[in-house]
């Protein structure tokens, strides 16, 4: 039987192997259509330039999708990651008296320190992580503010602003770095143990703990491998701007969410993959710039992000149903 | 093969004739052009080896599956289902294989699921409602609370509380997909009463069922599928188990192999003492390399959680044990699969599988190590694992990662006791391990579990089957009333001591 499948697939003509592509991962079909779109509305949409652009643009709410992924996977959520970019990005930019690197790496570990802590609380309690997360992410709102003040931080010296227009050709380092990032992850989700029972636990975690699975470690690191991306969506941000305030990355949670979701990924949890997420990314960053290139005013630029989510998602369960 | 319209002139009209009925699924054609009627006030049975199509068949009667080809033609009038409630609103009802109550609602409610007794006000009629539900509890002789919680209940009352949704919907035709799979045999005899009781009053019952001896005493008659197709009905007065195996998987099934005497090596696991909460006060027990170890009991006894409590899942206060001598502290699942100990649960859904996932990746999941290679996971190293299962344990399935979900539940249950095989255990538990499993995958697994013990294995097999527990054991104990009442040496095994087990008190 396995065989009649597979030769069934082999077979296939080149354009339905396409279609077979596009149905697993509609969202690589999205954003093919919006840069087809895009291109013919306006000449400046398909240019290295613009691409390379998108790419950078996409990269900060694609740092947490990125990281987030996991999490969802694991069947859980993590809604205080973009609280988790303010704090980051104010610790990054007002740590650099200690020097360029300490500061950064300071910035970071907090925020990793910050995921651990969902994950523990969590697993430990058993409460569900919707609301745990939703608690840390007023929590470290607040701790954001406490720290900055109703303020504006700048940088005294002008390393991170470096640090942020690094670029290779026309490619910033942050989208280099990102699209590093989204192959790491795709390689640890479906290469090795740890992605593998990352799926599992969000599959039947009943089935996991009879078999042995460390589901607890599992589920807690991929809340510090959370935080964590956050810590270094944060620094990004302050890099990007050269400047914090304690208000970065509001509703930044709310977009990686919907990115992931978006790229295939079940919020029940056992499904999903960093590419459909990647894809997703770049569609939403696309739309954003595609709109305004083509000047359409911010609050249509809401209302069409918001259909065009509701169509994506009506099309992946049309073309995925059982 | 009798003709079934001749000899049949004793039993009703024709309440259903399938048709020429046909469902192709991806890869494979699940059923082939199959015709059968069932009469009214007739038990019809459904035979099949595992993925024959009969859960299949029975999904299509009941309107959750569309045939690709053929008709339905229901009490005279051709039947175009759309939808299972549909089928329920004509009188069709299906009671699954696998159980589908809403835990959090109460047994009153599920029975009425979808038709509960509103007042005039629009609120649901509570009174109405429990006094109803007692008269159909009433009447289906169960006992059943109208206001416990349906989730709460041990298995085998949740599967009444399904028949019971039968009765108070009062169908014209009942179809029960393995329902005593997990009833004990009191339990089942109070089902067959029901069914006798649904039978005088006309209607028509399809009946499937692995256990052959059931099927002896409950049908009228019997049909059976293999690998799709329809082979023919037969009167049950007028044959035997053999007749319908023949005819089941197409060859006569050697008997059933009496083991040679074991000679047990030396002691894998010992509890000196071992309690578990609710159920089992200071038990001790044993098993030795080679040693298949019966444990009997009636269903709700505490076995399965005595178990859970040897694997890690389940915390103890009272617990000492040892490993190969040596005294040993199993707190999680993971020390236990260290140590070399595997549980192939009761539960395979709930417990056993990932059901998204492939056979090849549902196997080797307790021993990832196994197939690692410079830390990423070998696909190469996991489809060879699955092949050899799959050789061994003949599990019809798809390919190594194609979901498992819509696999037929006995290879569903090869595929987790291939999971467990695969990480070399030193001693396996087994909970009831061939549950809705056909008889020729039954003495396969059978056999297996025999060679396993022969190869140094030690094996404590849990069942409610009788003939189960006989034939495997090398020693069996009884487990009743939260002690173990009875330890028999294979020479004392006869199904009069196990019964004394679970009378005596
Ligand atoms: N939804 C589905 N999608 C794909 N294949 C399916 C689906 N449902 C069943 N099958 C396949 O159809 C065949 C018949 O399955 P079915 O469940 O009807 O068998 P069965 O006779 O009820 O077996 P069992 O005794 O193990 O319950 C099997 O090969 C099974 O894998
Ligand atoms: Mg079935």
């Amino acid at each position: 039987m396995m065989s009649q499948v597979s030769a069934h697939e082999t077979h296939m003509m080149p354009f339905a192997k396409v279609i077979n592509v596009a149905k697993r991962n509609p969202i690589w079909l999205v954003l093919v259509v919006l840069i087809a779109l895009f291109s013919f509305q306006t000449p400046y949409f398909l240019t290295v330039f613009n691409l390379s652009n998108i790419l950078y643009q996409a990269a900060l709410i694609g740092f947490l999708a990125v990281g987030l992924t996991p999490v969802l996977i694991n069947g859980n959520v993590d809604l205080s990651v973009g609280a988790m970019v303010a704090l980051s990005a104010c610790l990054a930019v007002s740590l650099q008296h200690i020097g360029f690197v300490p500061a950064l790496v300071i910035a970071v570990l907090a925020c990793t320190c910050l995921g651990l802590l969902n994950g523990i609380i969590v697993e430990y309690t058993g409460v569900n992580s919707f609301i745990v997360t939703l608690a840390a992410m007023l929590g470290v709102r607040g701790l954001a503010f406490l720290y900055a003040g109703d303020t504006s931080l700048s940088s005294p010296t002008s390393d991170l602003m470096e640090l942020g227009m690094m670029a290779v050709g026309p490619l910033s380092a942050t989208a280099i770095v990102f699209v590093i990032f989204v192959v790491v992850f795709q390689i640890m989700l479906s290469r090795t143990a740890h992605g593998r029972n990352t799926y599992a636990i969000g599959g039947n975690r009943a089935a996991c703990e009879n078999a042995g699975v460390h589901v607890r470690r599992n589920v807690i690191v991929n809340f510090a491998v959370s935080g964590t991306m956050a810590g270094i969506a944060g620094v990004s941000m302050a890099a990007q701007l050269g400047a914090a305030t304690p208000s970065y990355g509001a509703e930044y949670e709310l977009w990686a969410i919907i990115a992931i979701v978006l790229g295939g990924t079940s919020l029940q949890g056992g499904r999903g993959t960093m590419i459909g997420t990647f894809g997703a990314v770049l569609a939403l960053a696309a739309l954003r710039n595609g709109l305004n290139l083509i000047q359409v005013s911010g609050f249509y630029v809401l209302v069409i992000l918001g259909l065009t989510l509701i169509i994506a998602l009506v099309l992946d369960r049309q073309f995925n149903r059982e | 093969m009798k003709a079934n319209d001749k000899s049949s002139q004793r039993a009703g009209e024709i309440s259903l004739s399938v048709n020429g009925i046909s469902k192709r699924f991806p890869g494979v054609l699940a059923l082939d052009k199959v015709s059968v009627d069932v009469h009214a006030g007739e038990v019809h049975a459904i035979c099949g080896e595992n993925g024959a199509g009969k859960s299949t068949l029975m999904k299509v009667i009941a309107g959750n599956y569309r045939a690709d080809e053929g008709d339905l033609v229901f009490r005279g009038v051709k039947i175009d289902l759309r939808s299972p409630l549909q089928a329920k609103e004509l009188g069709i009802l299906l009671i699954h294989q696998e159980i589908s109550l809403v835990p959090e609602l109460t047994v009153a409610e599920n029975i009425f699921l979808g038709s509960l007794p509103y007042n005039r006000m629009g609120f649901v009629d509570w009174q109405q409602l429990y006094r109803r539900t007692e008269e159909v509890i009433a009447k289906a002789g169960f006992k059943l609370s109208a206001k416990d919680i349906a989730g709460e209940l041990p298995v085998a009352r949740q599967q009444m509380v399904e028949i019971a949704r039968a009765v108070a919907l009062q169908s014209s035709l009942v179809i029960f997909d393995e329902p005593t799979a997990s009833l004990t045999e009191a339990e089942a005899k109070a089902l067959f009463d029901t069914i006798r009781q649904l039978k005088e009053n006309g209607v028509a019952i399809l009946y499937i069922s692995h256990k052959l001896p059931e099927i002896l005493q409950i049908s009228d008659r019997v049909s059976v599928l293999r690998d799709g197709r329809y082979q023919g009905t037969l009167q049950t007065d007028e044959v035997d188990e053999n007749a319908i195996t023949a005819l089941m998987i197409g060859r006569h099934l050697e008997n059933p192999n009496d083991r040679p005497a074991s000679h047990p090596g030396d002691e894998v696991l010992s509890i000196d003492r071992i309690t578990v909460p609710g159920f089992i006060d200071q038990a001790e027990l044993s098993v030795h390399a080679g040693e298949i170890l019966g444990m009997y009991g009636l269903v709700g006894a505490g076995r399965s959680e005595l178990a859970e409590v040897i694997f890690g899942l389940r915390d103890s206060p009272d617990v000492s044990m040892r490993w190969h001598g040596k005294p040993v502290k199993i707190s999680s699942p993971s020390d236990a699969v260290r140590l070399g100990i595997g549980l192939v649960p009761e539960d395979r859904k709930d417990h056993g599988l990932i059901l998204d996932m492939g056979g090849a990746t549902n196997m080797t999941l307790p021993a990832l190590r196994a197939v690692q290679h410079f830390g990423f996971i070998s696909r190469d190293k996991e489809v060879r694992i699955f092949e050899d299962y799959r050789e061994k344990l003949q599990i019809a399935a798809r390919g190594p990662f194609a979901s498992v979900r819509t696999l037929s539940g006995g290879n569903q249950q090869k595929i987790v006791l291939g999971k467990w095989l695969s990480t070399h255990p030193d001693l396996l538990i087994l909970d009831e391990p061939t549950r809705g499993v056909d008889v020729g995958a039954k003495a396969e697994i059978h056999r297996l579990i025999s060679e396993l013990a022969k190869a140094g294995m030690a094996i404590i097999v849990i069942s409610s089957e009788m003939p189960e527990i006989l034939l495997l054991s090398d020693r069996a104990i009884v487990i009743h009333n939260g002690r173990v009442t009875r330890e028999l040496p294979r020479a004392q095994l006869s199904e009069q001591t196990l019964v004394e087990g679970i009378t005596s008190t």
